[in-house]
């Protein structure tokens, strides 16, 4: 910074002017930045809208409702059926084993756990979230799928009952949907702690301790401050460990067995999603098989968005909710 | 509030510290592998016979089933003309051929020859010429399983087909022991294996079930998977590595996955006096009948899938390496030629005829070789 | 959260005097390993022969009994607490599992094959069914994709969180916004299908290390903003008035006052955001198209990359000596991510903004 004498009035105008223009230059270059964000954003959008017409315009088939995946037949026929329903069936198979368990550690974090052992476990919970995916994919074929046999067996044997959880044919390897819904619920259980930690950590500490003045157990104190605080932190928490599980890809390619079949029974073989899809076919796929892809890529990028855009407003509204209370 | 300012170049250090010491590695690494434990000692006498030609680096793409040959080859290749590479990366068929015609390769290996439309498309890219068919890598699908107590297995093609279309779900099923006279076959379901992503072995299998499986097959043959029920893998070594795992499967792929593996392959019945085994010599003889179905300098064949001559196993599949007869790139054309000649070559041949391929039957090789030479 | 704990820590005194059952504190501990003892000898005795169905077992045997010991001696509220407590603690060791033995897996399996040799040799001239190898080629090609990669979306990120906070007032920037969120949400094997389809295929450009990079781009774009902005937005305002009111131009105010203060924090997100796109595996594969010779130049011929050598070794190798080799090349995977995050995350406490009210 030059010092200006007050009357230096040529200096002063220079200045001005050089400021004037240094801040017209930063300020492009920082809207510029953001318009060139948008138009790839809208680049990809409207290309893959475009490629998915292509491909849903000469489709014999359902694109809801078709089971198979033959784009590049002479006739071709493909749909996102099984997609969609392996996409969804293991991403809930997922949260219904992560949420609660990752609430369990977030609460052992922030509440439960001697302070010792609290910091450095929520850092290597924070470390795990970080490892890729594909390492991920690799453990669960070459360690997981041996290790769940004889859990989906047992699971056959006494509750078979529930359909959900017979296996037709015995001895079948279990590279299913659930085991695929176990692997993601791990990939997903570092994110989800990470943040419903954080939100735990944020509840007005008069609250808890009020709960605790009244005579409360620590269980009561939790259920009656810390539970409710937290609640719209836990589910956009859980969005985004939805969102994540959605798309996940190689993982899911490494362990599942995929066929294009639609059955309730978890512990069979079969299914598949539409990241998977998308890994295992593209290589084959003719320059309209790619259109296809694009397609069920489209769907899938819908659904994830979706799910963003929910746990976001979940987000914002909790935000407004708390500035009140501070 | 408040944030402190000071020390804030200490935090762009250690970031750019960070980077310049991951990328201070750049100097230190080498491409020579000869020397480690990990150099591939079959090539020794496979070397002498290369024929180097100008140095360069050869990318190409395709097909799984030869992924193996291609290894060895350029492999090989790679140790006796320094300089020169080989770049296979094995996506599959119909990536190499896409590949191919976008002009990214310099030659794609297909399990199928080209397709009218796909010549059509390779004449962008071969100024002045076209795509051509070139048979290099000769090979069979065997049936391979893995089952407790039982190491020969015979089965015909409408019984293969029938497990792996789940109308046969249980090993001793009546279909099988008629067979397998004398066989012990447990009575466990069949846990049958197929390829989840779209194939060319998938391909070459269901044409054999559309001409041997006497309609039990009742799906057109194409690369995707069709059948119902079984499980799945990605790549023949996907498939092998299953097989490996897993008691009472059965799977198909190629010679070579199945004996890199240890795997046991079943014999087929093909209404011969004998069953025929899954051996490189059987296939040779299917492979020596062989038809050439291409004109001038394309040498695409024409498989027998229902052969019934004695020792002529059924289930074979040729892969083509696929590239312009005129007009290829002129800078990699020299290492091209040179590559495929010594793929040609009977060193070339004998070095993946121990991994689980099959030789190419003397004549077929001779024209193949009379073939490149003319490459331009 | 000190108040917290002492809190809780004063209360069981506090119960002691009101009330006259008590378990004692080593009862839970007790139980627990009861329980352990107990599940392990049923799991087998009966020749479960899973271990997973063994710590099932012994978790439910933990709670239920925890719970009913404590409904017993201390009556229903406490043993509701107890029961809660004893969940959580499951909870936590269900979690510590199955992510202690991923780690402790791929370090077991990894240790043994890195050494000098693996990390300083490519694949080349190597059988794929055979053993030997290394990874040099395709570290070489993650970290020049990662860093191309980083030089796009880095300034593009940081430019657009400057002004989303700084300028954006308007339409525009509530556009970008939303924008950005909506890029959040790219599934990267989607960016991977695009630019293959656009850079590749519609320009005609060849498979490179460069194809890469840009897909990687595409999804670090959105972390690189989000991080930023937040960033951004706990530089106080008064610094920023401060400088204003001493003739300071806006630019200026932002290069030396605005981003230095917030320095740290940015650091970290830009370092968090390249430690997620180096472990992504979907995009490479698809553009990078692989190699197993080193090529130092990401702009033309085939790279390799470290997750897609990995995938390589798995799905197309398959077999003993490429499982090894994948999960060498896992670990420096791993290794190199975690790093990344340590220190990104020793940069942000370093760097953190100290409340001092």
């Amino acid at each position: 910074m030059t010092s200006s004498h007050p009357a230096d009035a040529p200096g002063r105008v220079r200045r001005r002017k050089t400021s004037q223009l240094g801040d017209k230059i930063f300020f492009n270059a920082a809207r510029g930045a953001g318009i060139l964000l948008l138009v790839i954003m809208a680049a990809i959008a409207g290309f893959l809208a475009y490629r998915s017409a292509l491909a849903l315009s000469k489709n014999q088939g359902n694109f809801l409702t078709t089971f198979e995946w033959a784009p590049d037949a002479p006739k071709p026929v493909f749909g996102i059926a099984v997609l969609a329903f392996g996409t969804i069936v293991s991403a809930v198979i997922a949260m219904v084993i992560a949420v609660p368990v990752a609430i369990g550690i977030a609460l052992f974090i922030s509440h439960y756990a001697p302070r010792k052992i609290a910091q450095p476990f929520a850092y290597l919970v924070d470390l795990l979230a970080a490892v890729p995916s594909i390492v991920y994919g690799l453990w669960g074929a070459l360690f997981l799928v041996p290790h769940l046999d004889g859990l989906t067996s047992w699971m056959d044997q006494y509750l078979g009952w529930t359909y959900v959880f017979d296996q037709t044919r015995a001895g079948t390897t279990p590279r299913t949907l659930f085991t695929v819904g176990i692997l993601l619920a791990i990939m997903v259980l570092p994110i989800i702690t990470a943040v419903t930690r954080e939100v735990f950590r944020q509840v007005p500490r008069m609250h808890e301790e009020a709960a605790l003045a009244l005579g409360a157990t620590r269980w009561e104190m939790i259920r009656t401050s810390v539970l409710p605080f937290g609640r719209p932190g836990i589910i956009s928490a859980s969005m985004l460990g939805l969102g994540r599980a959605l798309g996940e890809t190689i993982a899911v390619a490494v362990v599942l067995s995929s066929n294009s079949v639609l059955s309730l029974h978890l512990l069979d073989p079969g299914g598949g999603t539409f990241a998977q899809n998308i890994a295992l076919k593209f290589n084959e796929a003719g320059s309209f098989g790619r259109d296809a892809l694009m397609a069920s890529g489209l769907v899938l990028f819908v659904i994830t968005l979706l799910v963003n855009g929910a746990a976001r407003m979940i987000v914002a509204r909790r935000k407004e909710y708390s500035g009140a209370n501070a | 509030m408040k944030l402190q300012r000071n020390g804030r170049s200490k935090a762009l250090v250690v970031g750019a510290m960070a980077l310049v010491s991951s990328l201070s590695l750049a100097a230190c690494g080498s491409d020579d592998n000869t020397g480690g434990a990990g150099a591939a000692g079959t090539s020794a006498p496979a070397a002498a016979a290369i024929a180097c030609g100008k140095a360069g680096a050869l990318v190409a793409a395709g097909s799984t089933a030869q992924g193996n040959a291609i290894d060895v080859w350029k492999t090989n290749f790679g140790n006796a003309c320094a300089g020169s590479s080989v770049n296979y990366s094995g996506g599959g068929s119909g990536a190499g051929v896409q590949q191919f015609t976008q002009g990214k390769v310099q030659f794609a290996g297909s399990d199928s020859a080209l397709k009218p439309a796909e010549v059509d498309a390779t004449k962008a890219v071969c100024t002045g010429g076209q795509g051509i068919n070139l048979p290099l890598v000769a090979g069979l699908i065997s049936i391979v399983f893995n089952v407790d107590g039982v190491d020969k297995l015979t089965l015909d093609g409408a019984t293969t087909a029938k497990i792996f279309d789940s109308q046969i779900t249980k090993w001793n099923d009546p279909a099988i022991a008629a067979l397998n006279p004398g066989v012990n076959l447990p009575a466990a379901d069949i846990q049958a294996f197929h390829r989840s992503d779209d194939s060319g072995t998938t391909d070459n299998l269901t044409k054999y079930f559309a001409k041997a499986s006497g309609g039990a097959w009742s799906y057109p043959s194409s690369k995707t998977w069709a059948g119902k029920g079984g499980q799945s893998a990605s790549g023949s070594a996907g498939l092998a590595a299953q097989v490996k795992q897993v008691k009472n499967s059965i799977s198909y792929v190629e010679l070579s996955f199945a004996q890199t593996n240890s795997l046991k392959s079943a014999a087929i019945n093909t209404g011969a006096s004998k069953p025929v085994e899954a051996t490189a010599d059987n296939a040779a003889t299917t492979f020596a009948k062989a038809k050439i179905a291409g004109t001038g300098s394309d040498l695409a064949l024409t498989l027998d899938y229902a052969t019934k001559e004695e020792g002529s196993y059924p289930l074979v599949l040729v892969t083509y390496e696929i590239v312009c007869d005129k007009g290829n790139k002129a800078d990699t054309l020299e290492t091209l030629k040179s590559f495929l000649t010594y793929a040609a070559s009977d060193g070339g041949q004998q070095a993946i005829g121990s991994t689980g391929y099959v030789p190419l039957p003397k004549e077929l090789a001779s024209k193949v070789q009379a073939v490149i030479p003319t490459l331009a | 959260m000190s108040a917290v704990t002492t809190t809780a820590a004063s209360l069981p005194q506090l119960r002691r005097n009101l009330t006259t059952a008590r378990l004692p504190k080593w009862s839970q501990a007790a139980v627990a390993a009861g329980s352990v003892a107990l599940g392990c000898g049923i799991g087998a005795g009966f020749g479960l022969a899973s271990h997973l169905q063994w710590g099932l077992i012994a978790a439910a045997l933990f709670v239920i009994v925890s719970y009913a010991l404590s409904a017993r001696v201390e009556g229903r509220r406490q043993a509701k607490d107890r029961l809660a407590t004893s969940v959580v603690w499951v909870a936590f060791v269900a979690a510590v599992v199955p992510l202690a033995a991923l780690t402790f897996y791929t370090v077991q399996q990894g240790i043994a094959v890195v050494d000098a040799n693996f990390l300083t040799h490519s694949m080349k001239g190597v059988l794929s069914a055979g053993p030997g190898g290394g990874i040099y080629h395709a570290l070489i090609g993650t970290l020049q994709q990662v860093a191309l990669a980083t030089l796009i979306a880095a300034p593009l990120g940081l430019l657009t969180a400057v002004y989303l906070v700084e300028y954006g007032r308007g339409r525009l920037a509530r556009t970008v916004t939303f924008f950005v969120d909506v890029m959040t949400g790219i599934p990267s094997i989607v960016a991977g299908l695009f630019v293959l389809s656009v850079w590749i295929l519609g320009l005609g450009f060849s498979y490179s290390g460069f194809a890469g990079s840009l897909a990687l781009a595409i999804l670090m774009m959105p972390v690189v903003v989000r991080s930023t902005e937040e960033m951004l937005k706990l530089v106080p305002n008064e610094l920023r008035e401060a400088s204003y009111a001493l003739g300071v131009p806006r630019w200026k105010t932002i290069l030396r006052i605005v981003i230095p203060t917030a320095i740290g924090g940015i650091t970290t997100g830009v370092m968090l955001a390249v430690a997620r796109i180096t472990g992504e595996t979907a995009p490479v594969l698809m553009l990078v198209f692989g190699a197993d010779i080193i090529n130092n130049n990401p702009f033309q011929d085939p790279q390799q990359s470290l997750p897609m050598y990995i995938w390589q070794q798995y799905a197309q190798v398959n077999n003993d000596f490429g499982y090894a080799r994948a999960w060498g090349a896992a670990l420096v995977l791993i290794a190199f991510v975690m790093g990344l995050n340590l220190i990104a995350r020793g940069i942000a406490r370093w760097r953190s903004p100290k409340t001092g009210h």
